[in-house]
């Protein structure tokens, strides 16, 4: 089952499981692929697991240089050894998310005949609505995969914080600490509101060709950047934005139609966020986009509890770790705190730091000594009460 | 962006407190500290009574250095948060040094006995001799160890004496399990089973109080 193939281009390490993901909207995938990488060593009683979640374009490349991109993996400053997720102590597994595009089953697989045979054409547009818990659903067969009953922690931010929160909430007795980090219980009408302007810019593009672009051989990437420059704003703050690019200009490129010039000059921010849209269609598909977005949407962990977010975790042993910053106004504090309180509400136990930054919702990947700081020491507490070998 | 937190300054230099709070705790119970700064209590009792003790904390770098050192602690306000916990969710719900600084005392003491069989409350008591005396002679707002900020900056906005603190048991139904009258060392003074040389010489009253 498991293996190392070749997918179009690239070698990504996975497993596929055939016996079926039924998925909340009420398909059965009868074959699905879970890409996934791991670092450290499981221990001897497969107590030292944890599972890393990903957010909306992120991937398992957490803590390695990025196969497309060549840059170093996202969580490269936590997940390592001697780092706050020590690989010398723990056995880290990134999956990548259900629906999405670096190898685990999502539109750009090859869709599934009504008799269960593979046709020769991708999923595209009509790739099934995927669901947070689905998602957590197929990490749950990997874990269970490599032989892991109970994760000694599920740890994510943004999107994959919801993934943690989702996890704790639904396999409970599996699940010995939870840490979502910068996330929320259910997805915001402004997030919401956000995602549909990049849906929206997607569908605008001539090459968007109802989704079934491959048949043309386009890709949607005007569409798509534009999609990513407006999340990329979300992701960042007005203090950030000014400090690093305040107004300051600079010089147009000539070749640059599309920029409005006024003597030959761009304002920075624009340029900077023109990279950041053209380098992520290089690496990211519209569709998986379209879907892993929609997940988000439809993420709202209270609703599936019956109003009641304490519900969902009634009883809980589990051990949380919320983290949320000051200026990100994508997942404010008042979310985290929110789930604070309903774990409260619980009986759990719940730790909850807000870390003063400028940085905006991205300061989870980034460089914040504070952060890093309660998650290695929090990482420890657990570890002690969970009876882990000290190092 | 976001205006910064209100700090509140609390006296948490005198951990010996501590200790007195600590023995009223038994071993192996659910305890829930209230402002508890940077853990130490909490460590404290689940280091040596295996206690299952969590806090709260209403400064966020104190919050971030309990979580630090592996402790769980999450940032909250007694005033607002305490609402948010269970009726019977703790063996002990402990505040430390803090009545006299929350918003609402009656309020904050009636959340702490319906979310915990028992409370812990310690303050400083403001019926000591040389608040007395000071604002006797000087008739000014007294400085002490205990009362060290003045008073237009002061976190302390409900400064009440030992005395008061039993009269208000009383009105609350709040049965005194136990308590005691310490010098600003949190040594136990001996002038203890007298309340009113207790409410003269304790510069610190540390009850233990139950439902009726």
């Amino acid at each position: 089952m498991d293996q190392t193939a070749a997918s179009t281009e690239l070698i990504h390490t996975h497993v596929t499981f055939d016996d079926g993901i039924s998925l909340e909207c009420g398909t059965i995938l009868r074959r699905h692929t879970v890409a996934y990488r791991t670092y450290g060593t499981l221990n001897e009683d497969h107590s030292n697991a944890i599972l890393v979640c990903h957010a909306l374009t992120g991937d398992q490349y957490v803590a390695e240089t990025h196969p497309i991109t060549g840059k170093p993996g996202w969580w490269e400053s936590i997940v390592g050894p001697g780092l706050p997720i020590d690989t010398n102590r723990f056995f880290v597994i990134c999956p990548n998310v259900l629906g999405g595009c670096m190898g685990s089953t999502g539109p750009l697989s090859l869709r599934e005949n009504t008799d269960g045979s593979e046709s020769a054409e991708p999923w595209g547009t009509d790739f099934p609505p995927v669901t947070v818990r689905d998602m957590v659903r197929a990490q749950k067969r990997l874990v269970e995969h490599l032989g892991i009953d109970r994760l000694f922690a599920v740890i994510g931010g943004s999107m994959g914080g919801m993934q943690a929160l989702q996890w704790a909430a639904q396999y409970p007795d599996h699940v010995f600490a939870a840490l979502p980090i910068a996330a929320a219980s259910y997805h915001s009408a402004q997030n919401i509101a956000f995602h549909e302007v990049g849906r929206q810019a997607i569908f605008a593009d001539p090459d968007w060709h109802n989704g079934r672009y491959w048949e043309k051989h386009r890709l949607p990437a005007r569409g798509l950047a534009v999609a990513r420059m407006c999340a990329h704003i979300t992701y960042l703050s007005e203090e950030a934005l000014t400090r690093k690019f305040g107004r300051r200009l600079q010089h147009a490129p000539k070749d640059n139609s599309e920029a409005i010039n006024l003597f030959g000059e761009m304002f920075e921010v624009e340029s900077y966020l023109r990279h950041q849209g053209s380098t992520f269609v290089q690496r990211f598909d519209a569709n998986s986009y379209l879907t892993i977005t929609r997940a988000m949407d439809y993420f709202d962990l209270a609703a599936d509890s019956g109003g009641d977010l304490a519900e969902a975790f009634k009883g809980t042993a589990t051990r949380f770790l919320l983290v949320s910053f000051t200026s990100d106004w994508l997942f404010p504090t008042t979310q985290s705190r929110a789930v604070a309180r309903a774990l409260n509400r619980a009986g759990a136990n719940v730790s909850f730091v807000e870390i003063p930054t400028d940085k905006g919702h991205d300061a989870f990947l980034l460089d914040e000594p504070d952060f890093h700081r309660t998650l290695a020491g929090f990482l420890r507490g657990c570890a002690m009460h969970a009876g882990l070998p000290a190092l | 962006m976001s205006a910064p937190d209100p700090v509140r300054f609390l006296a948490k230099n005198m951990r010996v407190d501590l200790a007195l709070i600590a023995g009223m705790i038994a071993p192996r119970s659910r305890v829930l500290d209230i402002g508890c700064g940077d853990g130490f209590l909490i460590d404290h009792l689940f280091q040596t009574k295996g206690c299952d003790a969590r806090g709260i904390e209403i400064d966020m770098a104190q919050v971030t250095q309990a979580v630090a050192h592996g402790l769980p602690v999450m940032q909250g306000d007694a005033d607002t948060d305490l609402a948010h916990y269970p009726d019977d969710a703790f063996d002990y719900v402990v505040l430390s040094r803090a009545l006299q600084a929350v918003e609402r005392p009656r309020e904050v003491l009636a959340q702490m006995l319906r979310i915990g069989t028992r409370a812990v409350v310690s303050f400083p008591n403001f019926g000591h001799w040389q608040v007395r005396w000071q604002l006797l002679v000087t008739g000014r707002m007294p400085m002490t160890p205990a009362w060290d900020r003045p008073w237009y900056e002061t976190p302390n906005i409900h400064p009440c004496t030992i005395h008061d603190f039993f009269s208000l048991c009383e009105q609350e139904g709040y049965v005194i399990e136990r308590w005691l009258a310490a010098d600003d060392g949190g040594r136990r003074a001996p002038w203890t089973r007298f309340l009113m040389l207790a409410n003269i010489f304790g510069e610190q009253g540390v009850f233990l109080l139950r439902r009726r």
